[in-house]
């Protein structure tokens, strides 16, 4: 009997079924007719979804994207709060456009799947002009299609392993060429000429190191070790053995988060100084200073594009002002002043383009600079990008980061590192990756 | 729906009574399919997309409910079988937008420029629609075999998977040349040659996973209802006693335990088109545990608990993180204590408002309606 109900419902769901296809409501356009429609219209964004953003009010909405829960909340959080500093500022000098800035904060979960839902979310019901927030990379490549498909705008704080230039996508944080590549000009021009390189087993070490290996190749130095650490591993006996007997001279640090406490320990542990063996990390900032242990790192290098000891005036109030609002504990640092910076450059294209419309904020995006906590930015239009300077840093007693090298003036970035001869083989399969 | 034979046979004099029960999982049926059918003219687009997902983690907690709820596995490892499900649809779908003799773009970053052997396996579409059930259900057989035979149960049994859906997110990325690892796969353009953005085949994604999560709950209402039900039930509370009676109560759970792999499997393939994107901090221990939550709500010895609690928990997920995006998670386990405490088997075994509420009013069958109301619009 139970067999016979199985099989009356089963033929219930395929009459359902054969209604549901004879009913009208079947598959839509194939990805052949999209692309072709993509085409045949020049301008293709406009005739994609008619954005939903309201400006008749005397507010404009923005969305934020950040984590605040899961693992990576302790850093997320501090984007989160400069953002929220920089919106603050803004509404305070009256807006932009004569409108005040109402901020939807949404929390990414540090899931990427999260990430993408949210970016929907922000877009798509609560109808924002513009999206701040991601950091890790895979968060920013959940987004992207989400963004690109809804045609809106993401801006994205973090520094990251470049290869990537979406329309829909503005890069405020460093591409390669304005972060590893300094770091590298800067141990090749102290006479450093092997290398070890330690990183998290994930995508930004793995492309960084890409990029180190091509530039050793490329400039007479020798990568004389390459490790990776599952993310979270805190167990670096073997790894700083293998350093300790290379031969090595400099190392090139790309690990994430707690592995660097116990990497720094090991490193400390077994002899080897910061004088003779110097670690230049790429993901160590003020915050994580503390974290690991001032004892730890000091004297360690560091490459980033902004430090809270940076001696100017924007960056004295902005420090000044975030200490004020967030408690004088508070360290600032890269990825937080990326952000701050990402919502005044936003601010500026829209009042050039005197429009939200995402269009006439791409359109007008090209050149628009903002005096910046790290000095002059400006946005290049073509890879939406914006200029940086490249600071390399030695981390002190104080637990804050003192600069010992500067790059002339902000370099221009290239994401794909086609300005660079010995990086031909990196940019040539990146072109093929670009479509 | 399923309450078995026994019941109490109480009400049945009136003739309404008496049809109802006679086709009680014909009315049920019936109901859902009317209510697919009518949720997309209700909801907008977005909250289509938003219930597609919750859906998929329903197919996920109907293979739940059978393997723990009905044959006592505890899997803290569902993430294993998603996974793999979401990656061999992630792996075709990516294969199919970028067309043959190419590789995807991270692969030719790292100078890969012919696509791996088993990749090139699922490009083709039957293999790829056979393979995400496939997949996952041989290596749930193949573990299953591996362990129960050798009398694996009870706590011991969690930990290996949960072990191993630790060790399979490890797995992806430390082989991120091949699998993407932290980005995973991404940036997908079609499903089936059908443009993603576009909303006629947003709603017949939704279709799929609301039919697809239909079909499954009719499976295990089925099983539930046959001789093999029983022996499910036989081996969770009398293992040794089984054995004796001649049955292999090896074979009987890799039987419920595959089955619930595969429908992991089918919810993970799912996903890749509604969410877009797959990667393992979508499958690690954490979202494991979370596709739990929804069976440990709804309860996990009933039919349509697992269905309604994980339909619930997601939907209340998103309207706390959304309204409070900095204390929603203070709320949400404010509310997993209270359940726990207060109604320790889950929402489904809550009793005692129901018996009253038939009394009251002879209500059997719009109580039943209200419950996969909640199903099809949550």
């Amino acid at each position: 009997m139970a067999r016979l109900q199985a099989m009356r419902i089963a033929a219930a769901l395929c009459a359902a079924a054969a209604v549901l296809t004879t009913s009208g409501c079947g598959w839509g356009r194939t990805v052949a007719e999209k692309e072709a429609l993509d085409e045949n219209s020049t301008s293709a964004a406009s005739a994609k979804t008619s954005s939903c953003v309201d400006t008749s009010g005397s507010e404009i909405k923005i969305g934020f994207v950040n984590s605040l829960s899961g693992t990576m909340a302790i850093s997320e959080q501090t984007v989160s709060d400069s953002l929220h500093m920089a919106v603050d500022e803004i509404n305070a000098n009256g807006g932009v456009l004569g409108k005040k800035l109402k901020v939807v904060q949404q929390d990414g979960k540090s899931e990427p799947a999260v990430f993408a839902e949210k970016a929907k979310t922000l877009i798509e019901k609560e109808c924002v002009a513009a999206v701040f927030g991601g950091w890790t990379s895979s968060s920013r490549k959940a987004m992207l299609p989400v963004f690109e498909a809804d045609n809106a705008l993401l801006f994205y704080p973090l520094q990251y392993e470049g290869m990537e230039a979406s329309p829909n996508i503005f890069y405020s944080g460093a591409a390669p060429n304005q972060q590893i590549v300094p770091a590298l000009d800067y141990l090749k021009e102290k006479g450093y000429k092997k290398l070890f390189l330690v990183g998290s087993d994930y995508v930004f070490p793995q492309t960084a190191n890409r990029v180190v290996k091509a530039y050793a190749a490329g400039n007479g130095m020798e990568v004389v070790g390459e490790e990776y650490t599952p993310m979270g591993s805190t167990d670096f006996t073997t790894i700083v053995n293998k350093l300790k007997f290379s031969g090595a001279d400099a190392v090139v640090n790309t690990l994430n988060g707690d592995s660097n406490v116990a990497f720094f320990k090991e490193y400390k542990a077994s002899g080897l100084k910061a004088d003779t063996v110097p670690v230049i990390s790429m993901s160590i900032a003020e915050e994580e200073v503390s974290a690991i242990g001032v004892d730890n790192v000091k004297g360690q290098l560091t490459a980033w594009n902004y430090y809270q000891t940076l001696d100017n005036k924007q960056n004295a109030t902005f420090v000044k002002n975030f200490k004020a609002k967030y408690g004088a504990n508070r360290p600032t640092s890269d990825p937080m002043e990326s952000a701050y910076t990402s919502v005044y450059l936003w601010k500026g294209m829209v009042e050039k383009a005197k429009s939200f419309d995402v269009d006439k904020v791409k359109a007008a995006a090209d050149g628009v600079t903002f005096n910046a906590p790290e000095g002059k930015v400006t946005v290049d239009g073509e890879n939406h990008h914006i200029y940086k300077t490249s600071y390399i840093g030695k981390i002190g007693e104080d637990k804050l980061i003192h600069t010992v090298w500067q790059s002339d003036g902000p370099i221009k970035p290239d994401p794909y590192l086609k300005g660079y001869s010995w990086a031909k083989s990196l940019s040539a399969s990146a072109d093929s990756s670009e479509n | 729906m399923a309450s078995k034979k026994t019941v109490s046979g109480s009400a049945s004099t009136s003739a309404a009574g008496e049809f109802y029960t006679k086709y009680k999982p014909w009315i049920g049926t019936a109901i859902a399919v009317v209510l697919i059918l009518l949720a997309p003219s209700v909801l907008s687009v977005y909250n289509l997309g938003l219930l597609s997902k919750y859906l998929c983690y329903a197919m996920v907690a109907v293979g739940i409910g059978l393997a723990w709820g009905q044959g006592g596995m505890l899997t803290l490892g569902q993430g294993l079988f998603f996974g793999l499900g979401a990656y061999v649809m992630a792996i075709h779908m990516k294969l199919s937008d970028i067309g043959p003799g190419q590789v995807p773009d991270f692969m030719s970053q790292y100078g890969i420029t012919e696509v791996p052997g088993f990749w090139e396996l699922f490009r083709n579409p039957v293999i790829a629609v056979i393979g995400v059930a496939a997949v996952p259900g041989a290596i749930a057989a193949l573990l299953g075999l591996a362990v129960f035979g050798r009398g694996v149960r009870g706590a011991y049994f969690a930990i290996l998977s949960q072990a191993l859906v630790a060790a399979f997110s490890v797995l992806l990325i430390g082989q991120s040349k091949t699998t993407g690892g932290t980005n995973g796969l991404n940036d997908f353009k079609g499903f089936f040659g059908y443009d993603l953005t576009d909303d006629a085949n947003k709603q017949m994604i939704f279709y799929i996973c609301a039919f697809l999560t239909l079909a499954m709950v009719l499976i295990v209402w089925w099983i539930r209802r046959s001789f093999m039900g029983d022996l499910i039930i036989g081996v969770r509370d009398q293992e040794n006693r089984m054995k004796f009676l001649g049955y292999n109560p090896a074979s009987i759970k890799v039987f419920a335990f595959s089955l619930a792999a595969m429908f992991a499997g089918i919810g993970g393939a799912m996903i890749v088109p509604v969410v877009g994107i797959i990667s393992p901090s979508d499958i690690g221990v954490t979202p494991s545990i979370l596709m739990l939550a929804g069976v440990v709500i709804g309860g996990r010895t009933t039919l349509l608990g697992p269905v309604i609690g994980t339909l619930l928990v997601r939907f209340a997920e998103t309207q706390l993180s959304e309204a409070y995006p900095s204390a929603w998670t203070y709320i949400e386990g404010l509310i997993f204590i209270l359940v726990i405490a207060f109604i320790p088997m889950g929402l489904g075994q809550f009793k005692g408002l129901w018996p009253w509420l038939k009394e009251r009013f002879g209500l059997g069958a719009a109580a039943s309606a209200a419950a996969t109301t909640s199903t099809a619009t949550a």
